[in-house]
């Protein structure tokens, strides 16, 4: 065992040592795989092409969340002319080799980040991985979580192992406090603003300090999941009393006698004192301010009302965005009009997210000609949400209410918006076409989304305050 | 998977930083369950005139003439990055290419070369730059695993990569079946694990 300090993420993973190969890999034990539709179905599929079988079915989960439409009486059929068969392929592998299902018709489904911790899936001191570059969410509770692509997925589903090296660890610290209005959301754009999107590469980055203790569980995942924009191999903030109080009477959560041994070994997943970091940054909460994205990448963002880099044009990927997302270099984009809003996404459509977007919708009206849509993150998001109303004040207001999925966070041959529409968004990539052909996304937190929607233009809360 | 020891091709420079895997495999490109047939939807975006179309856009570098057959493709920093689709690495695959080389990429999209046959290899920008200065006049592109090296006529390029990378590439050998003769150890650690974390362990 390694004597001296450790950090959380080193404790985690030594937990998890298996043996450590010739090559100086380590074979790591996985307590939990997740798999969606999009990119479950494959793995399953090729599995069962090499004549293999899932070795702890008990310990695998899957939901449809990608394909499957948002739409009110949705069915197996999607807008995507082929998407069916990823849905039915999914749910007969899952059937088939007895994974747990969310199905379309299930209340416990929605998007796989968001379920997961409904469910008490993702645990403290857990490795979770999943076919999908968002995982790194649920680091938020004190597990490592990270994405793999689908032949590591059929690699856990044969063996529950991975093979890998132990990524360097990142140390992000935010002391201080956030200023009124100011989200775990705008807190993510700022801090990949500023290290950029290749910032923590391969690094598994713990965020800790004041601020990141401040924040409640949904904020956290907010927080974490925004880290893959900078290229991480995980995230991870360490339990404390409000992940616990979360995850109690989860579904899949330990219970009773269980719960108080777990709890005690939780309790000792934190970043020894004199831990060393490969790479540390500090932040002050207090210098955050709401964000919005200008160009192709996360990291092309700026404090609302802040202008596009006047430089822009002379540096190559910039001047590429400015050109597709059209607009002008040391001009701010608030006040551009828009087209569409979207409230959703496993950055932000949890309840803690809709309830702060609709205490700025209620009494107001959506600007004429804005297309604004809200997902809920999961069916019970949904449900929750309907039983204290939220979907009235989003439905008087003109936003569509959706059926629980990704939706329109990514384009996948499905739904989409009008080519080149300017669209508001609280999702997490603003990638060329991934709102649909030629969208334009600006990126921000719920409340701007909100705010945005009734102004008809890029707006601050502040300014449709009246 | 085929083993990859020594490569000799032309190199297609794609120097954009930041190409992420939309962009290598639009998700529209994604139709089927399955890694195949996807070749036709490599870099759709650039490749083709219009979204969704098929009609070739002779600017794109793919589409010229000196980029026919090339095993090797070069990027700018962070190759890779966005969704962890695995497509985009079978996409390259089946298309034909079995190097990518850029100053830095996307983990999850290195690790998913690897499992697929591809190798992932880092040099610094201006090496990149050398290689696909060479790319105009023809230069053929050494790629030799055993040695760490890229040459290209008389520059040699040392590259790094972990040795358990490196070996399944070479032999071409499946990861599954590697740590499954480990299954006596995986099994046992599971039995004493849930001693200790009873909490993880659900019933099969
Ligand atoms: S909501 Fe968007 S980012 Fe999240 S898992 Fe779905 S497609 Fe991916």
């Amino acid at each position: 065992m390694t004597e001296g300090p450790l950090t959380l993420a080193e404790k985690i993973w030594s937990a998890h040592r298996v043996m450590t190969l010739e090559s100086g890999a380590e074979v790591i034990a996985i307590d939990r795989l997740l798999l969606h539709e999009r990119t479950g179905g494959v793995a399953l599929k090729s599995l069962e092409e090499a004549g293999r079988t899932v070795m702890h079915p008990s310990r695998v989960f899957a939901t449809m969340d990608h394909i499957v439409d948002t739409f009110p009486g949705r069915t197996d059929k999607t807008l995507m002319p082929t998407g069916t068969a990823f849905i039915v392929s999914t749910r007969e592998s899952a059937k088939r080799h007895g994974i747990t299902l969310f199905d379309i018709d299930d209340p416990r489904q929605g998007i796989v980040h968001v379920v997961s911790p409904e469910q008490g899936i993702i645990l403290p001191g857990a490795i979770l991985v999943c076919p999908d570059s968002h995982t790194c969410t649920q680091g938020a509770f004190g597990g490592l979580a990270w994405g793999i692509g689908s032949s590591e997925a059929e690699h856990v589903l044969a063996t529950m192992t991975l093979r890998m090296n132990r990524p360097p660890d990142m140390r992000v610290t935010i002391d201080g406090v956030l200023g009124e209005g100011v989200t775990a959301k705008d807190l993510a754009l700022h801090l990949i603003a500023a290290l950029g999107s290749n910032g923590a590469k391969g690094h598994i980055i713990e965020f800790a300090g004041s601020a990141v203790r401040a924040l409640d569980m949904e904020a956290r995942m907010t927080l974490c999941n925004m880290a893959t924009e900078m290229a991480c191999a995980g995230a991870v903030i360490a339990p404390d009393d409000k992940t616990f109080d979360w995850l109690e009477g989860r579904p899949y959560a330990p219970k009773g006698e269980v719960r108080e041994q777990a709890i005690a070994a939780w309790r000792a997943l934190y970043s020894d004192d004199g831990a060393v970091f490969a790479t540390e940054h500090r932040f002050d909460a207090a210098e955050v301010r709401p964000m919005v994205t200008w160009g192709n990448s996360p990291q092309h963002a700026a404090p609302l009302g802040a202008p596009v880099p006047a430089d822009a044009l002379s540096k190559a990927d910039q001047q590429r965005a400015v050109e597709y997302m059209a607009v002008t270099p040391g001009e701010p984009v608030e006040g551009l009009p828009i087209d569409a809003a979207f409230i959703g996404s496993c950055t932000n459509s949890r309840i803690s997210d809709l309830r702060r977007a609709a205490a700025i919708l209620k009494g107001r009206k959506v600007a004429e000609g804005v297309k604004a849509i809200c997902v809920p993150g999961s069916t019970q998001v949904k449900a929750a949400a309907e039983a204290e109303g939220l979907h009235e004040v989003f439905l008087d207001a003109g936003f569509e209410w959706r059926e629980a999925g990704c939706s329109m966070c990514f384009f996948a041959g499905g739904e989409s918006f009008a080519p080149e529409a300017r669209v508001i968004s609280s999702t997490n990539r603003n990638f060329e076409s991934r709102q649909g052909p030629n969208t334009r996304t600006h990126l921000a937190s719920p409340e701007t989304v909100a705010a945005s929607a009734i102004a008809g233009r890029i707006a601050l809360v502040s300014e449709i305050a009246a | 998977m085929t083993p990859l020891v020594t490569l000799e091709s032309r190199a297609v420079p794609l120097l954009r930083d930041n190409i992420d895997t939309d962009a290598i495999i639009p998700s529209r490109e994604m139709r089927s369950v399955s890694k195949d047939g996807l070749a036709d939807g490599l870099f759709a975006g650039w490749r083709y005139t219009a979204i969704g179309g098929r009609e070739i856009d002779p600017a794109f570098v793919l589409n010229q003439p000196e980029s026919k057959g090339a095993q090797i493709l070069l990027g700018g920093s962070n190759f890779g990055c966005g969704s962890s689709r695995e497509h985009a690495v079978w996409a390259l695959a089946e298309y034909g290419f079995r190097v990518v080389i850029a100053p830095s990429f996307s983990p999850i999209f290195q690790g998913n070369c690897i499992r697929n046959g591809i190798a992932p290899i880092v040099l610094p920008r201006e090496a990149v730059e050398a290689i696909a200065a060479g790319f105009a006049d023809g230069t053929p592109v050494t790629i030799d695993m055993p040695s760490c090296e890229v040459r290209m006529g008389l520059a040699v390029f040392p590259f790094s990569m972990e040795d358990e990378a490196r070996t399944m590439l070479i032999e071409g050998a499946d990861a599954i079946e590697l740590t499954l003769r480990h299954r006596a150890e995986i099994e046992g650690f599971f039995a004493r694990d849930a001693a200790v974390r009873p909490w993880i362990y659900l019933a099969d």
